[in-house]
């Protein structure tokens, strides 16, 4: 256990690296910010001033390793536009993101899992037909057109739930989310049903595939041959053997709709990090584009180390020493 | 129930076919056998003959597109075809229980020994999880695996397969069931394991009046073991009796083939004889005799009409109209 953490520590620190020389490379591809930042009509003198008080009149190599430097110390740099450290706007932003991403895995779990078992189980009944239909559906239509058309029959036509924004924001055990106020829920349903849709879809169809295939398993017919109720057989021999890909697909997945909640985030104005980044490529403020794709990095390293540890919790063959990462 | 005097178990034309999309394969095509208290009957015959597929018919465990198209299965005079789910379940693993083929196959990977057994005795006794726990113990015991509680904390991959299948045996004794139906127990383990579990299978047999069938292919195990045998041949019997006559002097053809191809130490040095041919494919079975095409003595009418099971000698049946009676004493 310890080997493995150190050893995956050791990894991570080597793919933060990696991501951040390409990160650098992308962002610096993208434009020059000088062009949008200053006011075309600056003299040279005072352009040339702004360009050395941003860093931007050395060498990129120079300004990766500066980056680097303050990195390692927990400064990602200050924003460009509003002159405040980039980790804090993001980190500003974060949990307007998190309650929604937090709200749509629930859901698609709440609702995938439960559909998936019953399609599993009995796969020739109409309603399975349906829904495993249904799943097709939600899985191929686009996130954007979507949401658009939620907000038409939901906000527009109907009148049922507000479109935009973020509700009241409440405190419970010390935590502040918009989760804890009737208005705060009404406002999430709609952006959270769009970004879960997708998933649930993917739950649906996986914890399908996983009963089918663990039904046929030797180990299934003699639980029942120790006549074991239905209940049983199904609630503990197959759900336990399904989890292990499950566990799998919904650690990527929450780490997708975490750093991917863009769309929806920007259909539904929901102020969250997603917005943040759209606004800092429009205005091509590299340190909060920086800032943000170097936390998502390490967001999904954080996630997955998360997957292998509840791997080996709930399939004891493995065990974390033979775990490539 | 305590009262009946009549067989443990009473198989009567017992048909289960699976509706596949090439076709029908009858799998058990009209198999007839009974087991008395206490007795051990012996199933042999080749891979695919339909001896497992026998042993879930049994239990009510043929999975569709498979299913018990005809016969009666009568345990302890219950008819157990077309029974509902729910009695069927009071019966399985408590009255009859059942030992897989595959050891490697028969545990859940992801629970620990410990819990795929209290389960199965909760299943149908209402007692504490330690007095299951006390229970497995003993059983695991029984079977011979050392330090048992050390053990049903364990995982099924910590375990040889010969270790597992015990655990399976285990696991089959834990209720103290009527009929055991043992699925070729013993290929996994070595041959003094096996000899320690025939000796405890057989004594519990005795003391308990627990009546058994015993699925297997080698015939060695079954001299030793059972009382009668039953050989099957393609979906169907092709002989029953009592052990050391079939053995000894068998009547269908298809007994002496069999017989023939296994190595013994009064015929070492001859070759050993193989039965020509293949197993025909139980979706197009032939009009007449299954055996026919690979038999010696088949001729013409062999191949006209599938031979009725008959009484050739007392309590001696084989489906042949050419049996081997010269052999007989
Ligand atoms: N699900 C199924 N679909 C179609 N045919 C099947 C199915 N299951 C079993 N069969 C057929 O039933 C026949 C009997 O199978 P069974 O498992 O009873 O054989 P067996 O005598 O136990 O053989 P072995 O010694 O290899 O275990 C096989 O020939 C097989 O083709
Ligand atoms: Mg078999």
């Amino acid at each position: 256990m310890t080997v493995f953490m150190v050893r995956r520590l050791m990894q991570s620190v080597v793919v933060l690296l990696v991501m951040s020389v390409i990160v650098f490379l992308g962002v610096f591809a993208i434009g020059n910010p000088v062009d949008i930042l200053i006011s075309p009509d600056a003299d040279q003198l005072e352009r040339e001033r702004a360009i050395r008080a941003l860093g931007l009149d050395r060498p990129l190599w120079e300004q990766y390793f500066v980056f680097l430097a303050n990195a390692a110390k927990g400064d990602l740099g200050r924003s460009f536009v509003f002159n405040e450290p980039a980790l804090r706007l993001i980190f500003e932003r974060m949990p307007a993101t998190l309650e929604l991403a937090g709200t749509a895995v629930v859901l698609s779990l709440v609702v995938g899992i439960p559909l998936g078992l019953y399609a599993g189980l009995k796969p020739q009944a109409a309603t399975s037909k349906g829904i495993m239909a249904g799943s097709i559906v939600g899985f191929s239509l686009p996130t954007f057109w979507q949401g658009l058309m939620f907000i038409m029959v939901f906000a527009v036509m109907l009148g049922w739930l507000p479109s935009t924004g973020r509700g009241q924001i409440g405190t419970f055990l010390g935590i502040r989310s918009s989760l804890f106020t009737l208005d705060g829920l009404a406002h999430v349903i709609l952006p959270a049903v769009n970004l879960a849709l997708g998933n649930a879809a993917l739950i649906i169809r996986l914890t399908r595939a996983g009963v089918r295939e663990t039904l046929l398993q030797d180990y299934i017919k003699f639980a029942r041959a120790k006549g074991l109720s239905h209940r049983r057989v199904v609630g503990v021999h197959v759900l336990r053997n399904i989890l292990i890909p499950l566990v799998t697909v919904v650690g990527l997945e929450i780490a997708g709709l975490i750093a991917f909640a863009v769309v929806t985030e920007s259909i539904f104005a929901w102020p969250g990090m997603g917005k943040l980044i759209i606004d800092s490529i429009n205005q091509l403020d590299r340190p909060v584009m920086v800032a943000y794709l170097m936390m998502i990095v390490l967001l999904f390293i954080v996630i997955n180390l998360i997957v292998d540890v509840l791997y080996s919790v709930i399939d004891p063959r493995v065990r974390l020493q033979d775990v490539k990462g | 129930m305590t009262g009946f005097a009549g067989p443990t178990l009473e198989v009567r034309d017992l048909k289960t076919h699976f509706f596949t999309r090439g076709g029908v394969v009858k799998a058990v095509d009209g198999v007839s056998f009974e087991i008395g208290k206490g007795r051990i009957l012996g199933l042999v015959g080749e891979s695919g003959s339909g001896k497992s597929i026998t042993g879930f018919s049994i239990l009510g465990l043929v999975d569709p597109p498979g299913r018990v198209v005809e016969g009666e299965i009568r345990f302890k005079g219950e008819n157990l075809v077309d029974q509902p789910e729910e009695r069927l379940r009071a019966i399985r693993g408590n009255r009859i229980a059942m030992i897989f083929q595959d050891p490697m196959m028969t545990l859940n990977p992801v629970l620990r020994i410990d819990t795929q057994m209290i389960e199965a005795v909760q299943a149908h006794h209402s007692v504490s999880a330690d007095d299951a726990r006390q229970r497995a113990r003993d059983a695991l015991g029984r079977v011979g695996i050392p330090s048992p509680d050390e053990r049903l904390k364990a995982y099924p991959h910590q375990f040889s397969g010969g270790m597992r299948q015990r655990v399976a045996i285990a696991i089959a004794l834990l209720n103290n069931p009527e009929l055991i139906i043992a699925d070729e127990p013993t290929t996994a383990l070595d041959v003094t394991i096996q000899g320690q579990i025939l000796y405890e299978v057989q004594k519990l047999c005795r003391e308990t009046g627990t009546s058994l069938i015993w699925i297997t292919h080698d015939l060695s195990v079954v001299a030793g073991l059972a009382d009668r045998i039953c050989v099957m041949y393609a979906g169907k019997l092709a002989e029953s009796g009592p052990v050391d006559d079939v053995l000894d002097r068998p009547l269908h053809p298809y007994t002496k083939g069999l017989l023939g191809s296994v190595p013994s130490r009064n015929r070492r040095g001859s070759p050993l004889a193989q039965i020509p041919g293949m197993t025909p494919s139980l979706m197009s079975l032939p009009d007449g005799c299954a055996f026919a095409d690979r038999c010696p003595r088949a001729q013409g009418d062999c191949r006209q009409a599938v031979p009725p099971m008959a009484e050739i000698l007392p309590g001696r049946l084989a489906r042949c109209i050419r049996p081997h009676l010269e052999d007989q004493a």
